[in-house]
Order: structure tokens, then C-alpha cells, then sequence
């Protein structure tokens, strides 16, 4: 047993770190180090440039333009970029939808899709959810009906993240009526420059604006957009629980950056004389949020270590779901607490200047709720984990 | 980077295991506790156990932590009563290079012939390690030790002690703290003893004049070794702390599936499914953390010190919760005596409270997170 890394690994981690010394602009640290995503144009940017360096797929097998990197190489990866304040890749064409296309997609859908999503020529929504569908997610009614070579799909999806600005978007949608709602499920590739396609912003509590309704209404593609079979995508879906413990993985890593928003406001912010984080309360309170962040980054090296031996890690990617999601929380929260009065000016009503690391780490805070929602809410986690690894 | 124990720590946790299921039966636990501790240790010494930690220069296996871990694990899962910690992993700690006295010392320890416990705090000292007002005096070369230490984990039954004192500067000042080795019959040493709510055996020392003290390797600046001694005292608890909680909650999780209430396994619920969650997910941040502390102990003090206190503090943490939690959901029979449930959060309490609980730890986390 040891927790070290190796001559090589050390190599590596250089070598990593030498890239991400440069190139990510200062003013993208607030934003970054409070969880929130960086406007789709800096990510896309982001995107096009680690895929130059060859490192624009860091999950994905080397045959398909992935890095082959072992787990411990992801995590060194992810390690350094938490470190320098860089933005975490935008999962949802590459650990959402790419690796299902390289799973079960047909040899013309991966020589199209793969390299564009490496690439970030073409950015990805998720069409899963419905007003009707939302933990419960065999209860969608989106149908796809054939109708000569091609689908004609209607329905509505909800929580569509980006839908506003995304060029393509995979759909979960019902080919067939079965008696058990998993079956005749479909998985379908949907262009969204397709007629029919209509998008509406949801107004969000946090006020990003990110994420969306679309309306779906007689939208024809072709049959060769359907992945794999027909009345498999719930199963294909599944596939996305393995991956998704990958994207818990790499959210837990980047929690080290809350922890440095959070020891920078309170090293800035004075009250009597005495820097907050010399406050013994204060300090306490910090402190057992990098102790939970700790235990919680060593599950997620287990989790890793599971992974690179093959071994099942049973529900670890559940567990690390659900206390990323919590710690996400607690640490926008007590950096909302280190600001102090003047996270209360969340916009200027003229030119006023706001306190550093404002709005961030208040639209932050804002935004951790939806993590314990979203991706299976805690609930569901528990409800997994009961099932799966407790057999209750 | 890998969390997997080599064949021979596979070994050694799985003949602890074997020994606990043949000898600590949870429901034969009152006998077997008052029988005492002696015939137990004799078994401990043939397996080899007491050996494991004491370097090879004295009669033992050089044992590094994760060997300790693997044993811990399993007197933590079987909730066996015993000074190990104390005797086996702390004493030879504080004893090495501490000259000849020291060296037979730990040749008794690995034979199974000398208990041994550390006397290093005191009243009006917290938890802290440098607090001590408990005074050596040389003259005539020899040491007159006088004060009082508050608690010995596990030294009731000691045939030795190891008490700091000092011996120059002013009552917290981290230099001029010597460790001294002194007989359990020593005169001008009193040792008051106590039974704790998890049955173990604890002692408080009062030092009048004491004259038989043996100096250890450094008279003035021994607080260096004490830290790191009892760094690796807490690691042996985290893992015992952890077999513990793993098996209150595998005794959980089999009553939640065979318990009927309202015509149904009460595991159907979901409000008592999540709670379970709740408890199988801190038993994983407990195992987490005690890996990462236990593979730190090798890093520079600062780093150690930062580990080992971040994870006592969240396997205390967790390991209350756990306790806690196993009571509720074993309803009134988890109150009970009879029933291992109970014992275990009682030792829970006390290993919380073993050099340092919770809150303690927190503060020291943070003063090596503002250093660092």
C-alpha cells in the first residue's frame, strides 16, 4: 500500500503543470474556483486547446482519440488543473454522449462525432428529462415514430443544459410501447438546427441562464441518427453510471479550488484588526471543510485505484456523487459566509465596483443547490446505493 | 498510488479475524472480559502480534503501519479489549534508541512480559502535547521527577511507564521536555486506576519525589518523538476505530433485511434505507481517511501532523455517527448490554477521546493548514 507517486508519475505531473502555468486568464479564477462554468466561448476555446496539445479526451481510449491516460494519470491531470485554476471540460459531449457513441455507435457515427467532440466543433445537450420525467426517468413520453427513412419525434424535454447554444442533442425517446416502461426506448442523435426544434431559457435561481425547454415538435432525422439499436437506450443509458463516476471523480479533485476562494476572501477580510481566517471559529469551520474534502478526494483515489485494476468499485461512484454534492455546498456557503457583508451587492444598480469575488461566490452557492438535484439527486444516490450495494 | 494489502498483511488481518471469531464472541463478551486481560495476552504473544511493531534490533519484526493496520482492523472489528496500542505500538515508539533500559524494555513487550504505558498529559494541558508542568530535577545525577499526569490510556495493569517532564523552560514552551521510563512500583509514584465505558483499563499518576526514572534518548527535547509516537498510536486507532464501525454496520444492515415490523423486513423503509447509506458512506470516508494517515506517517512532521489530525478528527466523526446510528436502528435491543451494538459505540466514545477528540484535532489541522 502507498499513497506516492512514482518516478514517471512525477515526470508527468511536470510536465502537466508546465502547461497549465500558462494561458488561463486570471479573470476566469472566481468563476472557476466557485464551481460555475465559464461562458461556452471560453470553454470551447479551452477545449480546442487542450485538444492541440493531444489531451482533449483524457478519458477516452487511445483508439478513439482519447489519451489512454491510466487512472492516475486522469487524476494527476486533474489535480494540476484544479491547482492552477482551470476550468473543468464540459462533460457532456465527452463523458456524457462520446463514450456511448464509441460503445454502440455504427463506424460513420464515431468517424463524424468522435473527433468533433474532441475537438469542440460541435457542442452537446442532454434531451433525458421531461416536465413529466425527472428522477423517474422510464416515465418519458417523447416518441419517435418512423415514418419511411426517417424519425418524426415529438414531445418536450426539460432541464436541457445549453440547449440555447448547442449544435447537437441526444434524445431519449419511446419507439415502442412496451409493457415495461425501461423497454422501446430509444437513443437518437437530433441536430438542433432541425425544424421543430425550438428552445426556451429557464430562469434559474442562480441567474446564469444556462439551462433550458425544448420543444419538440414533428422534428424528422434520419434513421441512421438512432444509436445502436432500437429500445436499447435505457440500457445504453446505464453505461452512463460507470462514466459518471469518472465526471464525480474529477468534480471531487476540483473542490481544492473553493477551498483556496475560500482562504483567499478570508485572508482578505479583517474584522477588528484580525484576518477572518485567524478567527479560531473561523479557522475551525474551514477546516473541517478541507478535512471532509480530504476524505473525500482519498475515496475518490480508492475509486481510481478500483479502476485501474478492474476492479468494481460497487457504489463509490454514488457515494462520491452525493458528498461532492454536499461539500459543494458547504464550501460556496462558508464562502459566501468570508465575504461578509458585501455579499449582499450581487450587481451594481450603477457603476459601483463589486467586492472581489463577487457575484461569484454567491451565484456559486446558488448554483451548488441544483448539484444535489441533478445526475440523480441525493435521494436517488441513496436509493442506488440501498439497492445496489446493500441488496435492501 | 495503491490501497491494496501485500499477501503477508493479508495474512496477519486474516488470522486476527480467525482469532476474534474463535475467541471474542460478541455474545460471550461479559466472560470473557472478566477473565481478564492476561491469558489473552499470552495468545497475542504466540501469534506473534506483540512482536510486530518493535524494531528487529530487539527481538521484534520491524513491522511497519500498514502491518499495525492490519492487525488493528481486526481488534477493532472484534471489539477485543487489550493495551496493544499502548503496549505495542506507542511504547516502542517512545522507547527507541532510548539506551539499554529502553532497549530490554521492548524485548519484554515483544515476549509478552511487560506492559507498558505513556503518561503525557495533564490536567490544565487540554490535549496538548507541550503542556507540561510535571518537573525533572537533576541532582547528584539522578532525576527526581514531581507532578502528576491526568490519564494513561490503558495503563492500569503497566508494569512500566513513560512520563514526559520537564526539564527546563516555562510550561508550554514546546523545548526542555524529557521522557522518562519508570517502574510501576517506583517509590514516590502513585497510580490511581480506572475502568472506562468500553472496559478498558486506564490509569492518572501522581509523581512525589520519584527517583527510579531512567532518562530516554533526549532529556530536553523530547517532543518530537512523543508527536510522532502518538501519531502512530492514532493511525493503530483510526484502523480499529474503522473495524469497528464497518462491523456495527454489517450487524446494522443484517438486522435491517431479518427484522419484521408491521408485517415486513424494516430494511423496506426507505427513511432507515438512507440511514444506513448514510452509515456505509462513513465507513468509507473512515477507511479513506485512515489509509491516508497511515501512508503519511513516513512525510516530514508538518505533513504528518496534518494527516493524522484531519483523519481523527473525521474517523472520530464518523465513527460516533456510526455507533449512534446503529443504536437507533437496532430500536431498544441496540441499548442494550447484551447485544454487541451498544459496545461498540461505547468504544467509539473512548477512541474519540484517545489522545485527542475530535474538535481538538480540527484546531491542529488548522494550525498546520495556516502553517503550511
Amino acid at each position: 500500500m502507498n499513497l506516492d507517486f512514482d518516478a514517471a508519475e512525477i515526470a508527468f505531473r511536470d510536465e502537466v503543470r508546465e502547461f497549465f502555468s500558462q494561458g488561463i486568464p486570471s479573470d476566469w479564477r472566481a468563476k472557476v474556483r466557485a464551481g460555475l462554468r465559464l461562458a461556452p466561448e471560453d470553454l470551447i476555446a479551452w477545449q480546442k486547446r487542450l485538444a492541440a496539445r493531444g489531451w482533449g479526451a483524457p478519458t477516452w481510449p487511445k483508439a478513439h482519440g482519447g489519451t489512454g491516460w491510466t487512472a492516475t494519470q486522469q487524476y494527476i491531470f486533474w489535480s494540476e488543473a484544479a491547482r492552477a485554476d482551470a476550468p473543468m471540460q464540459f462533460h457532456q459531449g465527452l463523458e456524457l454522449i462520446g463514450p456511448i457513441i464509441f460503445t454502440y455507435g455504427s463506424e460513420a457515427m464515431k468517424a463524424h462525432y468522435l473527433p468533433r467532440i474532441i475537438a469542440a466543433d460541435d457542442w452537446w445537450c442532454q434531451g433525458y428529462s421531461e416536465p413529466g420525467a425527472g428522477s423517474d426517468l422510464a416515465a418519458l413520453r417523447t416518441r419517435a415514430d418512423r415514418d419511411g427513412d426517417h424519425y418524426v419525434i415529438n414531445g418536450q424535454k426539460m432541464w436541457t443544459s445549453y440547449a440555447h447554444v448547442a449544435d447537437q442533442m441526444f434524445v431519449l425517446a419511446r419507439t415502442a410501447q412496451e409493457a415495461r416502461r425501461q423497454q422501446g426506448i430509444s437513443l437518437i442523435l437530433v441536430d438542433m438546427t432541425t425544424p421543430g426544434v425550438r428552445v426556451r431559457p429557464i430562469e434559474t435561481m442562480d441567474e446564469k441562464r444556462v439551462t433550458a425547454e425544448v420543444f419538440l415538435d414533428d422534428v424528422r432525422v434520419p434513421l441512421a441518427s438512432l444509436v445502436g439499436e432500437e429500445g436499447m437506450g435505457w440500457t445504453y443509458g446505464k453505461v452512463l453510471l460507470d462514466r459518471e463516476r469518472m465526471v464525480a471523480a474529477a468534480n471531487a479533485i476540483f473542490l481544492t479550488q473553493v477551498i483556496r476562494g475560500i482562504r483567499d476572501a478570508a485572508t482578505r477580510r479583517r474584522i477588528g484588526g484580525v484576518a477572518l481566517i485567524e478567527k479560531p471559529g473561523f479557522a475551525a469551520k474551514l477546516a473541517q471543510f478541507e478535512i471532509e474534502v480530504t476524505a473525500l478526494q482519498t475515496m475518490v483515489l480508492r475509486l481510481m485505484d478500483d479502476a485501474a485494476r478492474g476492479a468494481d468499485s460497487g457504489p463509490r461512484g454514488s457515494m462520491v456523487k452525493l458528498r461532492w454534492s454536499q461539500l459543494t455546498q458547504a464550501g460556496t456557503a462558508l464562502w459566501t459566509e468570508a465575504i461578509g457583508p458585501e455579499a449582499a451587492h450581487f450587481a451594481a444598480i450603477d457603476h459601483a465596483a463589486l467586492a472581489p469575488d463577487m457575484p461569484y461566490a454567491v451565484q456559486g452557492a446558488l448554483y451548488s443547490r441544483v448539484t444535489s438535484i441533478y445526475g440523480g439527486s441525493s435521494e436517488i444516490q441513496r436509493n442506488i446505493i440501498a439497492r445496489r450495494a446493500l441488496n435492501l | 498510488m495503491h490501497f491494496v494489502y501485500n499477501d503477508e498483511q493479508v495474512m496477519l488481518r486474516d488470522s486476527v479475524d480467525r482469532y476474534g471469531q474463535d475467541v471474542w464472541h460478541g455474545a460471550d463478551r461479559k466472560v470473557i472480559v472478566a477473565e481478564g486481560a492476561a491469558r489473552r495476552w499470552c495468545d497475542m504473544a504466540d501469534l506473534g502480534w506483540l512482536a510486530l511493531a518493535l524494531p528487529e534490533t530487539h527481538g521484534g519484526l520491524g513491522g511497519g503501519p500498514v502491518d499495525v493496520m492490519a492487525v488493528m482492523e481486526g481488534l477493532g472489528r472484534h471489539l477485543m479489549v487489550s493495551p496493544f496500542v499502548a503496549t505495542c505500538v506507542l511504547a516502542p515508539a517512545l522507547l527507541a534508541n532510548g539506551g539499554d533500559a529502553a532497549g530490554e524494555v521492548m524485548a519484554q513487550i515483544g515476549r509478552g512480559e511487560a506492559l507498558v504505558g505513556a503518561g503525557l498529559i495533564e490536567a490544565g494541558g487540554g490535549h496538548d502535547l507541550h503542556r507540561v508542568a510535571s518537573r525533572a530535577e537533576r541532582s547528584a545525577g539522578t532525576w527526581r521527577l514531581t507532578g502528576a499526569k491526568l490519564h494513561v490510556e490503558d495503563g492500569a495493569d503497566a508494569d512500566w511507564f513513560i512520563v514526559s517532564a520537564r526539564t527546563a523552560g516555562a510550561e508550554d514552551d514546546e523545548g526542555g521536555i524529557g521522557l522518562f521510563l519508570l517502574p510501576a512500583g517506583a517509590d514516590g509514584l502513585t497510580v490511581e486506576r480506572f475502568r472506562s465505558i468500553d472496559q478498558h483499563r486506564h490509569a492518572r499518576l501522581k509523581l512525589d519525589g520519584v527517583t527510579a526514572a531512567i532518562p530516554l534518548a533526549s532529556v530536553d527535547n523530547a517532543l518530537p518523538t512523543i508527536t510522532a509516537g502518538v501519531d502512530r498510536a492514532i493511525c493503530a486507532y483510526l484502523a480499529e476505530a474503522t473495524g469497528s464501525m464497518e462491523a456495527a454496520a454489517d450487524a446494522t444492515l443484517e438486522y435491517l433485511r431479518t427484522r419484521q415490523q408491521f408485517g415486513v423486513a424494516i430494511g423496506s423503509f426507505q427513511a432507515l434505507q438512507h440511514r444506513m447509506v448514510d452509515m456505509a458512506i462513513a465507513c468509507e470516508e473512515a477507511r479513506a481517511m485512515t489509509y491516508q494517515a497511515t501512508l503519511s506517517l513516513h512525510h516530514a512532521a508538518q505533513a504528518r501532523r496534518r494527516a493524522v489530525s484531519g483523519a481523527k478528527a473525521r474517523v472520530s466523526q464518523s465513527g460516533i455517527f456510526v455507533g449512534q446510528q446503529a443504536v437507533q436502528l437496532h430500536g431498544g435491543v441496540g441499548f442494550s448490554d447484551e447485544l454487541i451494538i451498544s459496545h461498540h459505540l461505547r468504544r467509539q466514545m473512548m477512541l474519540d477521546l484517545a489522545h485527542g477528540p475530535a474538535d481538538h484535532h480540527v484546531a491542529l489541522f488548522a494550525q498546520a493548514a495556516v502553517a503550511a
